[in-house]
Formats: C-alpha cells, structure tokens, sequence
C-alpha cells in the first residue's frame, strides 16, 4: 500500500469543516480536551481509539446530539465550509445543524414504519410535499445505499421486518435522502455479522467520491479499510491524526503504535 | 470427574423448589378463578330470570318484575362519554409533557409526586371535592357534566401514568433517529413516540374507564337520583343547530347506583334485578377490557424495535 508519491499535500485538499479547541463537558466532568482536527472534503475520516476515550462524544457534536439532554457544554468551535458556519455558536439553531448533517448509529434504529415511510421522513419534516418527488427521492437514496433491488417490491413493509444489515443500509438511506453536507457514521456495523459489515464497508467506499464522511470504529482494520485519515483518540485526546496509512504503518507517536499494534486497548 | 452425589441432591432439591414455587403460582391462580367463577355463576343464576329485552328498555319501577335499567345504562354511557373527552385529551397531554419536554427539577419532582398520591386518594374524596367545586361553588347540578367531571379526575392519574409508562417504553435510540434527521420535538412526539405507544395508552385509557363506570362512591355523594323514568335529552336534534348539549345538564342515574338501590330494597323479587344488573355492568367492563387486548393487538403486530 505505498501510496506515499500520490498523496497530495494537505493545504492543497479543500476543507469540509475544522475543529478548533473543542472541549465538551458531561455536567462537570470533561470528556473532549481541546482538540484540533480538520475534516477533509470527500473524504472519509476514521476516528479510533478505545472504548470511552471520546470518539462518540466527539462525533456526537457535530450534529449537536448533545443539546438534547440537560447539563451538556460545549467550548470552542466546529466551523463548517464552505459557508465557515461555526455549528457549536449558541445562535446556530440545533435542528438547522442536523437538517445539513446526516448520522448513522451503531444500532440500526428504523422506524416501525413502512421502508418507504422511513426513508421520506426527512423529506417530509424539510417541508416536501409532492408524492411524486417523495417517489423519486426515496428510490435515489435507496439505490444510492445499495438496498432498491432488495425493496424495490416491497416498500410497504415494515422496515423491522429487514435483516439487520438491510436495516443498517436502510438507515443510510433515510440519512442520504436529506442530501447531507457530512454523513456521521457512529460505529455503524458493531451489532452486524461480518457479510453486512463487508456490504457496509463498500457502501462507505462508493460514497466518499459524492460526500464527506465522518466514521467512528472500534475495529481498526475497519479504520484501515475504508477510511482516508485517522484520528487516534485518548481519554478525550486526539493524540494522533494523520493519513491512515501513515497513521497505521509510520505512527509518529509511541502510544499509538501500541493501540494499533494490539499492545494495548 | 463424575457427578457427585452431593452435587446430585443439590440439584434435586433445587428442581423440588423449583416446582413447589409452579404449584404456588397455580393455585393462587385457581383461587383467583374459582372466586371469580363462583360470584359470576351466583350472579347468573339469581339474575337470569330478569335477563330479557326488556329489562334494558324500561326504566325502574315499583314493580320489580317490569322495572327495567334503561335510565341507568343510558346514563353511565353518557357519563362515560363525558369522563372520556376529558380525562383522554389532558391525561395524554400531561403524560407526554412529563415524560418529553418537563425539564428534572423539583417543580416538575413535586408534580410527580402529586399525581402519584391522586392515584391513592378514596373515591369518595373525589365524590366531596365535586360536590363543593361542580355542584354547588360552579353550580351544575347533580348532572351527567358534573358526574363525567368527577371520574375524569378519578381516572386521570391512572390515564397520565399509562401514557408515561407507554412512551418510557419507546426506545431513546427512535427518538435519537428522529432528531438527528431534524425532527423539532413535537414532530418527534407527533411523528413517532405517540404512535409507537399508542397501544400502551389506549389499554391504559380503557383499564381507567372501565373503573370509573363501576364507581359508586362519587356518583352517589354528588347526589346522582337513583329513580328517574326519562333519559337525557338527545345530543341531536330535528331543528337546527341539530345538536344539543342539553343532556350534559341532565339529572341521572348509572348503573351502580341502581344496582346499590336495588339491593337495599327490602323486597326479595328486586334481589334479581340487581344481579342481572351487576351482570349488565361485569359484562360492560368485560367487553371493555376486551377491546384493549384487541387493540393493544391489532396496534402492536407491527411494533418492534
């Protein structure tokens, strides 16, 4: 995987968002520490490290997830481009954050609705209409999260009725229907077998060329596998970031080499 | 290693208790349905003979072979009617406040207090509290309005309690779903925790009417009659608005009243009616709760998460 001559410098790759100084605190105790990370245009960002070292907390900000449950603070900023919104300033409206960004959780969570039902949602509450264009919309994000030829005939049904992988995909594609500026994968195939995780993992390939991903993962060759950059967190550190190969092959710090070599975590 | 012995007795003992706690629970059971069986085939057997179409098409009467309980069904459904439309709406609306938008501190701690203590109060409070408030500080009368008041306030902390055991069950990742596409909290409400604990609220809603409709206690202190040879005014009408609301100010009578009048008479012939009465209400809470088993049902084949 020597890729090193084709990787382009990292001033020169444009910018989807840029955390600065971000600090997130749980009432008292503080679970992110002033951490500095940006997120590249169209490509796919793999957060690691061990359980409870802030990885989800850290995704979790991004659609401000956190202002749904009292005794939450955040400090410092999530600015995205291209409009360089700062999405934490207490002015942005939450709901204007989520309607740009998209989040897939670690448990397939679909409505008890029809799969059509589920994937028009987010159309619905962003205010259309037209049956016809639900119609479209709906098999567009369908396809794009590679489930139409499974549903195509059965769109009716109710979406728990899915095996748990299509039900995985099926969320992606309620996520995809919104046309998200930056799709937010939190550990997205952690309750899946190992043949839904592999269809998963390829959906991830296909649509970073359209979208910026952000992808939190507990199993590293994941990490490895599907994304661009690697973030190494630690106790609500970002101890490591760079390209996953070198982040992977050439750490440049002693303890994430450890983490990623199975010496510990 | 082979099984011990000692190991051997101590899974035999074990599996003994384990079938002396089975034989507990069945005959607790049976007791249960013995009892239930044996009160239901009394009331069959001493009310049969009154068991005829008429029965529910005449009003009471000095005689106890004519004196039918129109007046009283009548009027505990419309009472019903009254107690539904109001305990329905604000017990859901208080049950979906508590449980998605009070924010945890004490005001919202002693309001749940308060309503857990409401479920405990004696219905014969209610029934004192609604003849000071309803009937005589607002002024309406021993009627079918005031009546549905009262059980609607009997029943709401039973209603507000269903609701939020129902939503409480509504798993948080659905609502997380919801919200992370930009779900405002009332399209969250509206859209998903409502519909998904609708079978749990509606079984909660019937399990709280069908104990208002066999209370006794409240109706009788507000004064409710227990002879009247007419119904209510009939809520439409030929001539225009073609509605009428007349029959909320009514004077009643429900069938517990009856049946309690029934019983104190001194004559043995009105012993009858009042076990085909008994039987007429036993069998209205019956079919009542069988419709929320068969709601719960319907509503709940497509529910999974």
């Amino acid at each position: 995987m020597n890729e090193e001559l084709k990787k382009p410098e990292l001033d020169s790759l444009a910018k989807k968002a840029q955390v600065s100084d971000l600090s997130f605190f749980y009432g008292a105790k503080q679970a992110l520490k002033s951490i500095n990370l940006t997120v590249y245009d169209r490509k796919v960002t793999a957060l690691i490290g061990p359980s409870g070292c802030g990885k989800s907390t850290f995704l979790r900000c991004f659609n401000r997830m956190h202002d749904l449950y009292p005794g939450n603070r955040y400090q410092g900023e999530i600015r995205l481009y291209p409009d360089d919104v700062n999405l934490l300033a207490p002015e942005i409206d939450p709901i204007e954050v989520r309607m740009r960004l998209s989040m897939v959780f670690q448990k397939p969570n679909p409505f008890p609705k029809s799969i059509f039902e589920n994937v028009a949602y987010g159309l619905r509450i962003r205010g259309e209409r037209s049956r016809s264009v639900l119609i479209d919309r709906v098999e567009e994000a369908l396809k794009g999260a590679a489930l139409w030829n499974e549903v195509k005939d059965r769109l009716e049904d109710v979406a728990t009725t899915l095996s748990g992988g299509q039900q995985q995909r099926l969320c992606i594609a309620r996520a995809l229907a919104c046309d998200p500026e930056l799709l937010l994968f939190d550990e997205p195939t952690s309750a899946l077998d190992p043949i839904a995780t592999a269809s998963i993992e390829e959906l991830i390939h296909e649509l970073r060329e359209k979208i910026t991903i952000l992808i939190v993962t507990h199993n590293m060759q994941q990490a490895a596998r599907v994304s661009d950059f690697t973030a190494y967190m630690y106790l609500g550190d970002l101890v490591e970031f760079g390209w996953t190969d070198d982040v992977f092959f050439r750490p440049r710090q002693k303890q994430t080499e450890d983490y990623i070599t199975g010496r510990f975590g | 290693m082979a099984v011990s012995v000692h190991l051997r007795q101590t899974i035999e003992r074990a599996k003994r208790r384990d079938l002396l706690f089975v034989a507990l629970g069945v005959a607790a059971l049976f007791l249960a349905f013995c009892t239930f069986l044996a009160l239901f085939t009394n009331m069959v057997s001493a009310g049969w003979e009154r068991f005829h179409p008429g029965f529910f098409t005449q009003y009471a009467s000095r005689r106890a072979e004519s004196a039918g309980i129109l007046a009283a069904w009548v009027g505990s459904f419309a009472v019903m009617i009254v107690t539904g439309l109001v305990a329905v709406p604000l017990g859901i609306a208080s049950g979906i406040y508590l449980e998605e938008y009070a924010p945890r501190n004490r005001l919202t701690a002693l309001i749940e207090i308060n309503i857990s203590n409401l479920a405990g109060v004696p219905s014969i409070v209610y029934g004192l509290l609604a003849l000071g408030m309803f009937v005589h500080y607002f002024n309406l009368g021993a009627s079918v309005l005031t009546a549905g008041l009262t059980l609607a306030l009997l029943i709401l902390p039973v209603v507000i309690v269903a609701t939020r055991e129902a939503i409480r069950a509504v798993p948080g990742a659905i609502r997380e779903a919801a919200y992370a596409l930009g779900a405002t909290r009332w399209q969250t409400v509206k859209d998903h925790v409502l519909q998904y604990s609708l079978p749990g609220i509606l079984t909660g809603v019937i399990i709280g009417l069908s104990r208002a409709i066999g209370e006794t206690a409240p109706i009788v202190t507000i004064g409710a009659v227990s002879f009247i040879a007419f119904l209510p005014p009939a809520p439409v009408t030929s001539s225009f608005p073609f509605v009428s609301f007349d029959w909320l100010a009514s004077p009643f009578t429900a069938m517990p009243i009856q049946i309690f009048n029934w019983t104190s008479r001194p004559e043995e012939a009105f012993q009858a009616n009042a076990s085909a009465a008994a039987l007429v209400l036993v069998l209205m809470t019956l079919a009542m709760n069988a419709v929320a088993i068969w709601l719960r049902y319907r509503l709940r084949r497509n529910l999974s998460w």
